[in-house]
C-alpha cells in the first residue's frame, strides 16, 4: 500500500524488489512454501472449528468403545474376548485413520467450493500437486494425532491382546498404506471437478464401499463369494491384514510381504494416477466453466 | 519472467479474437465472448462496462487462467497465458465481486495463506501485512478476528491488500464495488486509485457502474452479449457518439452504443453466470 510517513520505499519499489526476488526464486522453493501454506491453513481451520473437532473426536471415540464392547459382549474365555476385542478395535482405529486421510484428500475441491475460494486457489501459481501434497501431509499428521488420543482413551476400558505385538511392523505397514490412501483420495478428489453438484456424493459412496469390502470389523471370508474379490482392490484390506498379523500374532514386517507388495504397487500407482486425473479434471472444468464462480 | 522482461513488454495484456461458448441446455450454446480483442498498456486502467451477463466475468476468468478460451490468444506481458499459465500467474492477481476468504479464519491467517500460494514466506509477508493493513486504515488490533466479523467493504479492502501482498503487475478487478454501501464503495475506489498511483500495476476493471468507470479508467470498453462494441477514453466515446454540440453522458453513450439502457440490458442480458450455473448443475 502507500508507504507510511518516513518509509524509505515506495509501493513501486517494493513491487519491483518482490518481482526480482520471485524471478530468482527456484520453483521447488516456491512450491515448498505453498505446501507449508496448505498444511498451515488446514491447521488454522482445525483451530477455528475446534469445538466441532472435539465433538467428532468424542463421537469417534464413543463409536470405538461401542464396537469394543460388542467384542466383550460376545463372551468366551478371557483370552478369546481380549483377542476379539483387539481384532475389532484394530479395525476401528485403522479405519478411523485411513478414512480420515481419504476424506480430507477427496474433499480438497469441495472445501474450496464451500468456502468460495476455489477460483482464488486455482489461479495461483502453486501447482495442483503442491495442493494435494499439502493436504496429504496435513491429513496424515492430523489423522495420527486423532488416533493417538483415541487409543489413550480406549486403553482405559479394555484388556487387549497385545502381549506379543510388533508395533514397529504395524507402523511400517500403516505408513505404506497412508501413501496409497493419499493417492486413492487424489483419484476421488477429481469427482467434484467433473460434477460440482454430485461429485462429492460419489466420494462418499467410495468410502462406504471401502468400509464394506475391506474387512474392517470382520474377515472378508464372511462376504458373499462374488464380493470377496473386491477386497483385493482396497488398500485398507491389505493394511488391516498386515497390521492385525503384526499386532495380534507378533508377525515380523518381512513376513507380511504378501500384504506389503500390493500396498507398494498401489502407492506407486495411485498418487501419480490421482495427480494426472486431477490435472485432466482441472482442464475439463476450465474448458466447460465448472469451477465455481465465487472467488 | 524478470522485471526487465515485464518492463520491456509492449502491453501488460493483449487479447486477440477471444471466443468462448458455454453449453446451454441439451443442445444449445451461449456465446459468452465473441471475437473480443483489446490491449492494456503498462500502468493503464481499462474498464469494461456491461450489464449482467454481458461476458465481463468470463473475460476476467479467461485472463486469469480460470477459463480456457475456445479460440484466440491471451498474452500477459508478451507470454501466452493459455499455453504457459504458470509463468503469468505469479504476476497477476484478481479481486472479484465476492471477497473469497475462509470466513472463519482471521484476516492475518487468510493473508499469510494467500501470500504463500505465491511463494511469499512468513518472514517477507508478515511485516508487509502490517504495513499494508495500516495503509488501508484497518485497525490492526482486529487482525486476529474472523473475516466474517468484518464488514463487506472491509473484506473487499482486505482482498485488495491480499493482492498487493503478491506485488501483481496486472490486477483483474471484477466488480469489486458491487453491493457495497456508498461509503465503502468510495473507500474501495479511492484504494484502487492509490494502488494505481503507487504500484505501477496495470488494471483491468469490470463494472456496470458508469461513474466508477469514468472516474477510475483511462479507457472504457463496452461489452454487450460477449462483443466488445466500443473502446476508447470516456471523452473519446462521448465524441464518437455525440451529435453536433451535444456531449452525451457516459450513460447516454451506453444507450446509443447498445440501443438500450443499462437497466434494460440487465433484464434482457443472457447472463453468462446463469449459463455457467446451468453447466455446473448438469
Amino acid at each position: 500500500m502507500c508507504p507510511p510517513e518516513g518509509s524509505a520505499r515506495t509501493g513501486k519499489e517494493v513491487n519491483h524488489a518482490r518481482i526480482e526476488r520471485a524471478a530468482h526464486q527456484t520453483g521447488w522453493m516456491r512450491e515448498l512454501i505453498a505446501i507449508w501454506g496448505y498444511a498451515q491453513r488446514n491447521y488454522y481451520l482445525t483451530k477455528r472449528y475446534f469445538m466441532w473437532e472435539v465433538v467428532w473426536l468424542v463421537y469417534s471415540t464413543m463409536n470405538a468403545l461401542t464396537i469394543g464392547f460388542i467384542g466383550v459382549g460376545l463372551g468366551g474365555s478371557p483370552e478369546n474376548t481380549a483377542r476379539t476385542t483387539t481384532f475389532l478395535l484394530i479395525g476401528t482405529m485403522v479405519w478411523s485413520y485411513l478414512s480420515m486421510i481419504f476424506d480430507l484428500l477427496s474433499e480438497t475441491v469441495s472445501w474450496e467450493r464451500w468456502e468460495g475460494t476455489i477460483e482464488y486457489t486455482f489461479m495461483s501459481p502453486a501447482s495442483r500437486t503442491t495442493q494435494l501434497v499439502g493436504m496429504g501431509i496435513y491429513a496424515i499428521v492430523y489423522g495420527m494425532a486423532r488416533v493417538i488420543v483415541m487409543l489413550v482413551a480406549i486403553s482405559f476400558f479394555f484388556d487387549l491382546s497385545l502381549a506379543s505385538a510388533n508395533y514397529l511392523g504395524a507402523a511400517g505397514i500403516l505408513a505404506i498404506c497412508s501413501i496409497s490412501l493419499v493417492g486413492f483420495g487424489m483419484v476421488a478428489a477429481v469427482m467434484p471437478l467433473l460434477s460440482p453438484e454430485k461429485g462429492q456424493q460419489v466420494t462418499s459412496i467410495v468410502t462406504a464401499v471401502l468400509l464394506l469390502i475391506s474387512g474392517i470389523y470382520y474377515s472378508v471370508d464372511v462376504l458373499p463369494g462374488w464380493m470377496q474379490p473386491l477386497a483385493s482392490i482396497s488398500p485398507v484390506y491389505y493394511a488391516l491384514n498386515g497390521i492385525r498379523n503384526t499386532l495380534l500374532e507378533g508377525a515380523s514386517f518381512d513376513s507380511q510381504w504378501n500384504n506389503i507388495w500390493p500396498l507398494l504397487i498401489m502407492g506407486l500407482i495411485f498418487p501419480p494416477l490421482g495427480l494426472w486425473l486431477f490435472q485432466r479434471g482441472e482442464h475439463f472444468a476450465k474448458r466447460t466453466g465448472r469451477l465455481k464462480r465465487a472467488g | 519472467m524478470t522485471l526487465e522482461q515485464i518492463q520491456g513488454a509492449r502491453h501488460a495484456l493483449e487479447l486477440r479474437n477471444i471466443e468462448k461458448k458455454f453449453k446451454k441446455g441439451r443442445k444449445g450454446f451461449a456465446n459468452a465472448l465473441n471475437s473480443v480483442s483489446l490491449t492494456l498498456g503498462r500502468g493503464e486502467v481499462v474498464g469494461i462496462l456491461g450489464p449482467n451477463g454481458s461476458g465481463k466475468s468470463t473475460l476476467i476468468r479467461v485472463v486469469s487462467t480460470l477459463t480456457l478460451p475456445d479460440a484466440g490468444v491471451v498474452e500477459v506481458f508478451g507470454i501466452d497465458a493459455v499455453k504457459r499459465p504458470k509463468e503469468v500467474q505469479r504476476y497477476m492477481n484478481r479481486v472479484s465481486v465476492e471477497a473469497s476468504f475462509f470466513k472463519k479464519l482471521s484476516s492475518m491467517e487468510n493473508l499469510i495463506f494467500g501470500a504463500k500460494l505465491y511463494g511469499v514466506s512468513d518472514r517477507e509477508s508478515k511485516p508487509r501485512i502490517r504495513e499494508i493493513l495500516e495503509g488501508i486504515g484497518f485497525d490492526y488490533q482486529r487482525v486476529g478476528e474472523p473475516m466474517e466479523h468484518l464488514s463487506r467493504g472491509m473484506q473487499q479492502k482486505i482482498a485488495l491488500a491480499r493482492a498487493l501482498l503478491t506485488s501483481p503487475m496486472l490486477m483483474l478487478l471484477d466488480e469489486p464495488t458491487t453491493g457495497l454501501d456508498p461509503r465503502s464503495k468510495k473507500d474501495v475506489q479511492t484504494l484502487i486509485q492509490r494502488i494505481r498511483a503507487d504500484h505501477e500495476s496495470s488494471i483491468l476493471l469490470c463494472t456496470h457502474d458508469m461513474a466508477e468507470a469514468e472516474e477510475l479508467c483511462d479507457r472504457i470498453g463496452i461489452l454487450l452479449s460477449g462483443k466488445l462494441i466500443a473502446i476508447d477514453t470516456a471523452e473519446g466515446l462521448k465524441r464518437q457518439f455525440g451529435t453536433g454540440d451535444h456531449v452525451p453522458t457516459l450513460e447516454q453513450v451506453f444507450m446509443l452504443a447498445t440501443g438500450t439502457s443499462l437497466e434494460d440490458a440487465e433484464f434482457a442480458g443472457d447472463d453468462d453466470s446463469s449459463v455457467e450455473d446451468e453447466v455446473r448443475a448438469a
